[in-house]
Formats: structure tokens, sequence, C-alpha cells
């Protein structure tokens, strides 16, 4: 773009490829999806990976829910396999929990959030060409299928009492240490770093893109909501990754080369590897929620008609958000035994997360107020997003205390809390994120009716599924186990119904993707109307191979 | 779009149903503890301590012999079933309730009550006004009833008052959460210690003030639990016995990988770690079982390593100590029948050679149990039997 004077060759070069827009010219199949550059085409890749992998950990959570739908073991016997021991089922329990756990958290809404909606909508949002590094861009998502496909490969090798890694998504030691011998954990450990060092490289695109490369005018105080969302995500990636990786990387040490940083008898601490997790893990839970953030402000600006109430406040409640969120780790650890001031402090700067996030919710309402609202998919997503959030917001309240949480930490109430923060929060966002930019990414319009259908099959399957775990974590019922005492039956079964009601819900989902592709109707360039405003709706749907050849311009 | 906001509405009122049905029916709570409670930390320096304890499993603990001598197995069945005054189930969880176990601690009386009347109530009140805010909002401005958006974006008076408020809410629950906290740390003075380790699958405990036995509790099969009346999954072999009425030194650790020692009833939760010597409290008046579990994902057998505390009054406490070969601290050593059976765990010395990551202070506590002769749970020299 550096040629802007209009000359007799660059006409002529125009007009030799006028035949197929040359803004439109794509490569060959292998080409383009094995060694892409483009943002969108690698946004569509990480879209595709993170459905895979969410189908993956869904079954698991499928399963997880048919065994505890009734007291004792009725089928983990039958899945580990004839002739396997019960102490071998138990473990296929372990393995399950943690393969749901890593899955959903680094396969399936990271990418989407970051590596599908991100590599999308930034770009598009700033008016950029594409991202900053193209190929690094590449590299980041072929990172992700290694590991992947090493962590589902550790369920096949010995990991201690039976195949796979049974030891969290936190990977505790010495559990997961002198507790787990054999490759798999091993294999779970390469696993992490593979996804780490995807989302670290993923992370330096997006904050050089974002700084670098908006379009003219466009000041970091007029960028869209969700580009905030990503730009304070992708730091917190930045910063708390390579603490993960450096924690993960002394437990390789400890179960390989004999290094004691986690083994008691040797002079080191367990308790220091869950210090080093969980400051790598709090700031993850809102790398996984604050992308939501930003997708549900754009959906309820839209759809409100309206622009979003209180924009500074609600940027830089985010930045707030991420930044106390490096303080609050130990909140994950209050019943490791830490003195009563640590506890204290922790109790408190944890509450102070309430206020941001209270600044959001009541934000998401202003915007709405006085708007004209209508009820299309994403605004419902959205709209179950704020409420949900909201019960899962109050939850964390109750447990930021530390005297409380005494009593419901590791029981089925911390279940219940971060489920909904996710699975009704950070779940409910994508959804939300995936309607409404459907026809933007595809070019063709979703069936409104079985995206109605698939939010009310899912939502009140979600509430079934994780209310009453409240109840059971307060009764006593502790997490990570495939089975459980008779009085803690009756509200498993629901939970377990309501999985069944939100799995169904999931076949509306599948059908109408299928059903866009196929029979949908082709969609406009700006098929939500007047409330939508940022750069990608001035583009075609789904936008060319290559947009912003000419920079626009903001006023 | 009618019947949409007929269906949000029915959604909305679904989702809010259960949360009121939380509304505490709180047993009476004591709105403070004079007594102060606390969960007090012992020095990190500490090795953990050798666990000497069998290798047990699960299936060899059976044996009929064991309800011989042990007053808390008639104890047990009584108590097990025991129920409180109001008819709710005591020291185990409850079919279908939908609140927290009945407390019997004064720290969990405080806890409930700071639960049940401050936190429950405040978060159920932001909830309902979330929901009833949003579900205005969808009424009136839906398109058909307000067509034309208005441009609003800003209102400083507005904004201001929903940062102010949280936070003075926010100040209002620190207040009681903080004296909680105190209280749990800053116990009175113990009456009795008790050292429980975490092992891979199963807990011992050992009775420094009561010459030092040791037992070793295995959750019971399915079939032998059916057989005592007692709940699945949570019943022992052989209990943790306490005396009703005294302040409880729950020195807890672990000989392998991390787990948790925790009662719901007791509002009592504390890792077993490797290497530490954690310590929780509890003062139980009322004599009966009271059941928990391992809190902390340790393996395959997580489920199945449940705690089981039982409270008796004193004199059957000294007969229960006597029957496992202990001495009540300041009485003369009476030599059980069968002391070799529950033989008292040895100690071995810290070896020279040895490293012990305490340094010189890895030393015997005595302050750990004032008014005791024994010093509570000392520092031993590690033996790692782990290596693989």
């Amino acid at each position: 773009m550096t040629d802007t004077t209009a000359n007799a060759a660059h006409f002529e070069a125009q007009g030799a490829h006028a035949a197929h827009h040359d803004a439109d010219h794509k490569p060959g199949f292998f080409a383009r999806w094995f060694m892409s550059t483009n943002h969108k085409d690698i946004g569509t890749l990480y879209l595709i990976f993170a459905i895979v992998a969410g189908i993956i950990g869904g079954t698991i959570s499928g399963l997880m829910r048919t065994e505890l739908a009734e007291p004792g073991i009725q089928y983990l016997q039958a899945w580990a396999g004839a002739g396997a021991t019960a102490d071998e089922a138990s473990h296929l329990w372990n393995v399950l929990i943690t393969a749901h756990g890593l899955i959903m958290v680094f396969f399936m809404v990271m990418p989407a959030m970051i590596g599908g909606f991100g590599n999308w909508f930034v770009p598009l949002m700033i008016g950029a060409p594409d991202m900053a590094f193209p190929r690094m861009n590449n590299i980041s998502f072929w990172l992700l299928v290694p590991a992947f496909l090493l962590l589902l490969g550790s369920a096949f090798v010995p990991g201690g009492t039976g195949n796979g890694a049974g030891v969290g998504w936190t990977v505790y030691a010495p559990l997961s240490t002198s507790g787990s011998s054999g490759p798999a954990v091993d294999m779970a450990i390469f696993s992490l770093h593979l996804a780490g060092a995807s989302s670290i490289l993923g992370a330096i695109n997006f904050i050089t893109t974002i700084f670098n490369m908006r379009a003219p005018g466009m000041t970091l105080h007029k960028m869209p909501l969700f580009v905030w969302s990503i730009l304070v995500t992708v730091f917190l990636l930045l910063l708390a990754l390579p603490v993960l990786a450096g924690a993960i990387t002394m437990l390789l040490t400890d179960r390989n080369f004999g290094t004691h940083f986690f083994d008691a008898s040797g002079g080191g601490d367990p308790v220091l590897y869950q210090h080093l997790f969980w400051f790598f893990g709090h700031p993850e839970v809102y790398i996984m929620i604050l992308p939501g953030f930003g997708m549900i402000s754009q959906v309820i600006a839209t759809f409100s008609r309206k622009p979003v109430f209180g924009y500074l406040g609600m940027a830089y409640a985010m930045v707030a958000i991420g930044v106390i969120g490096f303080v609050v780790w130990a909140h994950h650890m209050f019943t490791v035994g830490m003195d009563v001031n640590t506890k204290m402090y922790f109790t408190a700067a944890t509450m102070v997360i309430a206020v941001p996030t209270g600044i959001k919710i009541f934000s998401w309402i202003a915007t709405m107020w006085g708007g004209s609202l209508t009820f299309e998919t994403p605004m419902m997503w959205a709209l179950g997003f704020i409420f949900m959030f909201t019960v899962g917001g109050v939850t964390g309240v109750v447990l930021a205390n530390g005297g409380i949480d005494n009593n419901v930490h590791d029981t089925y109430y911390v279940v219940a809390h971060f489920h909904y923060v996710l699975s009704l929060g950070a779940v409910f966002s994508l959804f939300a994120g995936f309607y409404y930019w459907f026809g933007k990414m595809s070019g063709r319009m979703y069936n409104e009716l079985l995206g109605q259908l698939h939010f009310w099959g899912f939502f009140i399957g979600v509430n079934l599924l994780f209310f009453p775990m409240h109840f059971l974590g307060m009764q006593g019922m502790q997490r990570r186990v495939p089975n459980y005492a008779d009085a803690y039956a009756g509200w498993n079964e629901v939970a377990s119904w309501g999985f069944y009601i939100l799995a169904g819900s999931m076949a509306f989902f599948f059908i109408n993707v299928l059903w866009s592709f196929l029979a949908g109707r082709k969609a406009p360039d700006n098929y939500w109307g007047e409330g939508a405003t940022t750069l990608e709706w001035t583009l075609s749907s789904p936008p060319p191979f290559h947009q912003f050849e000419t920079l626009p311009r903001i006023d | 779009m009618k019947t949409l906001l007929k269906l949000i509405a029915v959604a909305a009122a679904f989702g809010m149903a259960p949360a009121l049905a939380v509304t505490p029916d709180a047993p009476p709570g004591t709105t403070d503890a004079p007594g102060a409670q606390a969960m007090a930390q012992t020095p990190r320096d500490a090795i953990s301590a050798n666990s000497q304890a069998k290798p047990a499993q699960p299936e060899e603990f059976n044996k009929p012999a064991a309800n011989l001598q042990e007053p808390s197995n008639q104890q047990v069945l009584a108590s097990s079933a025991a129920e409180s005054a109001t008819g709710a189930v005591v020291g185990q969880p409850e079919s279908d309730a939908y609140g927290f176990q009945p407390q019997v601690t004064p720290i969990g009386q405080e806890a409930l009550w700071f639960h049940n009347k401050i936190l429950m109530p405040l978060i159920t009140i932001i909830s309902l006004f979330v929901l009833a805010l949003l579900l205005f909002v969808v009424i009136r401005f839906r398109r058909s009833a307000h067509p034309v958006p208005s441009r609003t974006t800003h209102n400083t008076f507005l904004e201001v008052v929903w940062t102010l408020v949280p936070v003075l809410i926010l100040v209002g629950i620190a207040v009681p959460s903080i004296r909680l906290l105190a209280h749990q740390y800053n116990p009175p003075k113990a009456d009795i210690t008790v050292k429980a380790t975490g092992n891979q699958w199963y807990w011992t405990y050992s009775y420094p003030d009561h010459g030092d036995f040791e037992i070793v509790s295995n959750g019971l099969k399915d079939e032998d639990a059916a057989k005592r009346g007692e709940p699945r999954l949570l019943a022992v072999d052989e209990r943790m016995v306490v005396p009703q009425g005294a302040v409880v030194k729950v020195i807890v650790t672990s000989a392998d990988v991390i787990h948790s020692w925790g009662v719901p009833a007791f509002w009592a939760k504390i890792d077993a770690v490797p290497g530490r010597l954690n310590e929780t409290w509890f003062k139980v008046d009322r004599p009966g079982v009271y059941y928990g579990q391992c809190f902390e994902l340790c393996g395959a057998r997580h489920a199945y390593m449940p705690i089981a505390v039982e409270v008796l009054p004193p004199a059957q406490f000294a007969a229960w100590v006597a029957s496992k070969g202990g001495t009540m601290p300041g009485a003369t050593p009476a030599k059980g029948p069968d002391s070799t059976a529950a033989s008292p765990i040895t100690n071995p010395a810290p070896q020279p050679g040895q490293p012990t990551p305490g340094g010189p202070e890895a030393t015997p506590k005595p302050t750990l149990t004032p008014g005791t002769a024994t010093p509570a749970a000392t520092n031993q020299a590690a033996e790692t039997t782990r290596g693989n």
C-alpha cells in the first residue's frame, strides 16, 4: 500500500485481475488451510478446533454425569475395559475429570475466544488488513494440534494406577510427581507446554496488532470493547503463562531428573507448586471470561440499538479485573494452611474484584435502558449471560470469605460456582458471539427458530445441571469422586437430567450450522441493522479474503 | 416477541426459584463465639512425620473381633442414627437438603450464622435485583414499546453509585468475615491433641497425649457399612474418638500425596500436605458420630477414604483410650490387654546425616500443647518411601 499514486501500471495490473477480485484471490486448498497466513482462515481453523475439542470435552462430561446419576459405580468398570481392577476404574475417573478440565480450558474456551473470535474480528474491528505476524499466527494454531494430540494420547499410556493422567487439571504435586509413574503425566505436561507456547505467541501477535495496526483515527479509547477485552486478555496470557510453564517444567524435572522442587523429603515444598499454579490459574479464569465480556458488550449494544453505556468505565473495569486478577491467587488455596493475615488479605483482595464486575453488569443493563430491544438468538445468550454470570459472581463473593471457604472448599459448591461463571458465562458468551457473527463469517444466516430452541434447551439444562450442585456442596459432597454417599443421590440425579437436556439442545446447534450452510439465506453486509456499528459490518459477508487494502478512516 | 418475553419470565423464575429456596433454615446460630476459635498453622519448617502405618487395604479391615473391646461401637449404633432436636440429621449429609449440615462447633455456628444471615440474603437480593432490572428493561424497552432508542451513554452520578454501593456492601461483608477468620485462628487452649495422617487411601490417627498410640482408619465396604447401619462411603472401621466438650487440636499431615481432612459438621477442613504439620481444631459438646471425607484429589481411591469422628463422654473416652493401649494424661500407665494390637507409633530419632529441612529448629515444640506432658506432633526424620 505504499504506492498510493494512481499510475498506468497500477491500473493495468488491477484490470488484468478484474475477472477474479484481486482481494479475493485464495490459494489452493492445502496452502489455504495448512499454510495459512490469513487471520480469518486461521480464526476459522481455531473455531473448528474448538468445536471438535468441545465435543470431546462435552462427551466426557456426559460420561461423568451418566456415572454420577446414581450412587455407586454403574458404568466406570465397564468403560475401564474387561479385566480392569476397581482401582484402574477409579483411576479412569480421575483421567476423565482431568481431561474434561484441560480440554475445556485450553482446547475449547481459549482457542474459541482468543484464537477464533479474536483472530477473526480484532483485525476487522480495528480496520487492519491482517494480524501483525501472519506466519506466527499460523504456528500458534498448529502448535495447538500436537498439544491436543499429546493430551488425548496420554489417556492411552500408563499413568500410575492405570492408563492416563489422573491428577486433575491443576496437576498438584506430589500426586503428579511421585504419585503418578509412567509417561501419561509427562505427556500431559508437554501438552500444556505446547498449548502455552501457542498462547504466548498469539498474545504477542495480538498486542502488536492492536497497538500498531489500528486504522487512522482509531485511538485506544475508540476501540470497540471486544478489542479492549482481547487486549487485556492477551496481556494476562503473556504474564501468566510463563509462570505455568516454569511450574510444570519443575514438575517435569521432579518427575524425571531427581530435583526436589515440590518434594518435602528433599527440602522442597508441595505448596510452592500450588502458589505457582494459581498465580497462573487465577488470571487464567479471567482469560477465559474477559473476551466474553467484550462479545457481550458488542451484542448488547447492537440489539439495544444504542452505544455501550459508560464505555471508558467498561474498558477500565476490564483492565482493573486483569490487574486485581494477579493478586488474589491464594484464595484457591485457603485450606493449605496459610497464616491468618495472608488469609485475611486474600479474602479482602478477592472481594474487591466484585466492584469492577458489578460496574460491567450495571453498565450492560444501562446500555439496554432506553434502547429499542429485539431478542434475536445472540441477544438471548447475552441476557442469559448477564443473569447467570451474576449468580456465579455472587457465589464467588461467598467463596471469597476464607472462613466460609473453609467448609465449601473442594466441594461441589465450588464446582457449581465456576461452572456458573464458565459454563454459563464463558460458554454463553461464546454462543452469543457465534450466532452474532455466524452470518458475517460464513455468509449464510443461521436459523432463528433453531437458535432459540438451542438457547432455551441449553439454558434450562445448565441450570438444572449446576444449580443443585450448590446444595450438594453445602451438604459436604467432595469434588472429583465417581461414587458418593447415598444422601447426595437426589440432586445428582437432577444434575444428570440437566446434562441430558443440555446435550439434547446441542443437537439444535449442530443442525442449525448444517442447515445454515446448506439452506441458509445469504447474509447481507450488515444484517443486524442500525445497532451494529463496528467496522466488520462495513464489509461484505463473508469479508473479502484481504480486507481494508485502503485503510478506513475513523473520525 | 410477546411469547418470547413470557418465556424469558418463566425461565428467569425457574432460574431464581432454587436460589430463593436456599434461604436459610438455620439452626440456632450464635452471633458471637466468645470462646474464639481457630485454625492455627503450625511451623512450616516441620517435616512430615514418619508414618509407620501398615499399608492396609479396606478389604482387610473387617474383623468382627474389633467389636469386642470398643466401647465406641455400641455407641456408634446409637449415635449414628441420632437426630437433633429439630429432627435434622446431624453429622452426615441429608437427602435432598439444600443448606449446610447442622453445625456442632462454635466456629461452625458462627460461620453458619454469617452465611445464612448475611451472605445468603445479600446474594439473593443482589441476584433478584439484577433479574428485576433485566426483566424491567426487557419489557419496558422492547422494540414494539420503545421504537426510538435514546443516545444516553453517560451518567456520572449513576456510575459513581454503582461503584460505591458495592464497595460499601463488601466492607460490610468484610467485617464479620475477618472476625470469623480471627476466631478460627485464635483457638482456646487445647485439651487434647490428635495427629491425623493422610495415606493413600486411609487415615491414621495418633494420640500423642495418651501414650502416642495409633489407630488406622479404613473406609468400610458397602456391605459392612450396611451391616453396622452406617452411611455408605462415610463409615470407617476405626473412628477417631475424642471426648465431649474438649478443645481438640488436630495436627494434619500426609505420608504420600496431598489429602485434605474435613468434617462438614465442624466447619473444619485442612489439607494434609507431606512435609507440613497443619493444624485445625474443634470443640463438640454433643456426643455422636460426625462424618467427613478426604477433600483433595489423592489418586484412585480418593472417593474411598472417609473420616468419622466420634465424640464420647469423657469416661467412655478414657475407656476407649485404655482399650487401645493408651494412657490418660496424668494417670499411671495401664497396659491394655492387647496393647500390641495397636502398638504405639515408634519415634525414630532424627538421623544426623539426614537433611532436615527445618534445620536446627526441627526439634520438638512443647508449646504446641501446653498443659500436657507429651509434646504434640514432633518432627521426625523423614522417611522417603517414594522413589518412582
